[in-house]
């Protein structure tokens, strides 16, 4: 099901200034983004979806702005998690996991949106100073003494693997100004997006320079009735057994009650 | 994950359709079909023990109002079972920390589905020929002993017309829960077929005893699942009960009008199929050989 759902979000203008040529007056751009909610919901059929966050400069300057030399990147960092990395070899013919290494605290997805192409924005070093961009996300694995060549290897391939289930995604031209303060990011939400606290942040550039950054928090939960039982399986596990013993037992009588034959 | 409704519906329809067909839980078909359908092997075997629970206890009310359950052979296996399910859930757990559940659930599968449908296949084979040829015979023979009723401690079971020793029922109890508990199954396919050939335990009872001792096992695994994994997903598991009740009921009819070794036959090859399709998997080189998964320290 390819059911493309728009979150949206609603505009957060806090502060729509006269169009004054503050930057000049050594007031310093200021960037703000705003979620009209601070909680998704998923539903079991989720199938990705979208996600638009609007954004505001302050004290823009126009002239700056007019050129198209205002950058900006958003980002949506999903929970971090220890992950396990696992590699399968050929063994008697058949691909077991063989090697494995542990990261801790890996962001479970990562979603950028940017103005532009990444290398128009700003050089590798400064991507690399800000830590921003899943190539720059520091992969921190459990056992550090370990082979660096190995290491390397585990962090590409968990890097390669989030990639491709579509949690670290890069959207070029996902941020749009829609005036000379206004913008509007759009981010991608994996359809097996993990659930939990996300962070999104903002990162303000002018002529390639990195000025300012901003967050918010945004929390992406199950719905409803899905989120309730999620919570009461890792809580009581034990209750929720026995009551998956019960709705299938009741499930099973209702079966024969209603399709008797005789 | 995302998953769509009628797809497990329809799912649980098949099984349960062959199910009654067969006569048979349906759990081993469906831990696998989960599992091609892209659910992690460690939530398709304790939701499709959840499953099994429903269309078990479904045949088992039939069993009783004809009363041929043997309830206390039943209870007998079922206290194996509990202790067979208790070390699986164990080892299911251990093999989930090192990251070989998924090899583990999968070899299982292929060896057993593989052996039994194998097996199933050449004496149904065999049964189709010699009807051609107009022979009949019977599969139990009465006066005939073997060593395991030759062990001590025995024990008398009245509905089965038996006198065994209590210590092959234990272990088939224990072996039929430790199976249940790794791969998701009832166990009935093995049960069924040690019950009248071991045991010697008449075929009228057997179904019925075997689906009493199968609820109770895969109840108790779903619990241990439950509490110690967090794997079992009960919305998935009653769209597939629902389906699979529902399903089973048109079976049975289908499978009155087959004859009994082509219906047999049938079942083999598509026991045979399930096996060499999770072999496939097991064999070609996967996507990618990098997996993720959650966890550590």
């Amino acid at each position: 099901m390819r059911l493309k759902r728009c979150v949206a979000l609603a505009i957060f203008l806090a502060s729509l200034m006269p169009l004054g040529a503050s930057a000049q007056n050594g007031i310093p751009e200021g960037i703000q983004i705003g979620l009209s909610t601070d909680r998704v919901s998923i539903t079991s059929d989720f199938a990705g979806a979208e996600l638009t966050i609007f954004g505001a400069l302050d004290n823009a300057d126009p002239l700056i702005s007019r050129q198209g030399r205002y950058d900006v990147v958003v980002v949506l960092e999903g929970p971090a998690r220890p992950v396990i990395v696992r590699k399968k070899t050929r063994f008697l013919g058949m691909w077991i996991n063989t090697q494995s290494e542990v990261f801790k605290d890996v962001p479970a997805s990562y979603s950028m949106a940017l103005t532009r192409a990444p290398q128009d924005i700003t050089d590798p070093d400064g991507y690399r100073r800000l830590a921003l961009g899943a190539d720059n996300l520091y992969l921190q694995p459990l056992d550090a003494d370990g082979d660096p060549k190995t290491i390397e290897e585990f962090t590409a391939a968990l890097r390669e693997r989030k990639e491709a289930t579509g949690l670290y995604s890069t959207r070029v031209g996902g941020v749009r100004f829609l005036s000379q303060n206004l913008f509007r990011a759009t981010l991608t939400l994996a359809p097996n997006v993990a659930v939990g606290t996300h962070r999104a942040r903002a990162f303000l550039f002018r002529n390639g320079n990195f000025l300012r950054e901003t967050s918010a928090q945004l929390t992406i939960r199950k719905a409803g009735l899905e989120q309730r039982l999620y919570e009461f399986a890792q809580q009581h596990g034990m209750i929720y057994g026995i009551l998956a013993v019960l709705v299938a037992i009741v499930t099973g009588w209702l079966g024969r009650v209603i399709f008797r034959k005789d | 994950m995302s998953v769509n409704v009628f797809v497990l519906l329809a799912m649980g329809g098949a099984v349960g359709f062959l199910s009654g067909m067969f006569g048979v839980g349906g759990g081993f078909l469906i831990t696998p079909l989960l599992i091609f359908y892209n659910i992690p092997p460690a939530i398709a075997v304790a939701t499709g023990a959840n499953q099994v629970i429903a269309s078990s206890f479904s045949g088992a009310l039939v069993h009783f109002k004809r009363k041929t359950l043997d309830f206390k052979l039943g209870t007998v296996l079922l206290a194996g079972g509990i202790v067979g399910a208790s070390f699986g859930a164990m080892v299911f757990a251990y093999l989930r920390r090192l990251g070989q559940l998924d090899l583990i659930v999968s070899l299982l599968y292929v060896v057993f589905l593989g052996v039994v449908g194998g097996l199933m296949l050449l004496e149904s084979v065999r049964a189709i020929s010699r009807a051609r040829g107009g022979q009949t015979i019977s599969l139990r023979k009465p006066g005939q002993h073997n060593w395991i009723h030759r062990l001590p401690l025995k024990m008398r079971f009245r509905a089965s017309k038996l006198f065994v020793s209590v210590i092959p029922v234990l272990v088939l109890g224990a072996f039929i829960g430790f199976l249940a508990s790794i791969m998701g199954v009832g166990g009935g396919f093995i049960m069924v077929p040690a019950l009248i050939y071991l045991l010697k335990v008449p075929t009228n009872v057997v179904i019925g005893t075997s689906l009493f001792q199968i609820i109770f096992v895969a109840a108790f695994t779903t619990i241990i699942h439950s509490t110690a994994n967090q794997t079992v997903d009960v919305v998935l598991a009653f769209l597939l009960m629902v389906g699979g009740v529902a399903g089973a009921q048109y079976g049975a009819r289908v499978g009155q009008r087959l004859r009994g070794e082509q219906l047999r036959a049938l079942l083999a090859l598509l026991v045979l199929a399930v096996a060499l399709r999770l072999a496939f998997d097991l064999f070609v080189k996967p996507a990618s050989v990098y997996s993720l998964s959650i966890g550590g320290a």
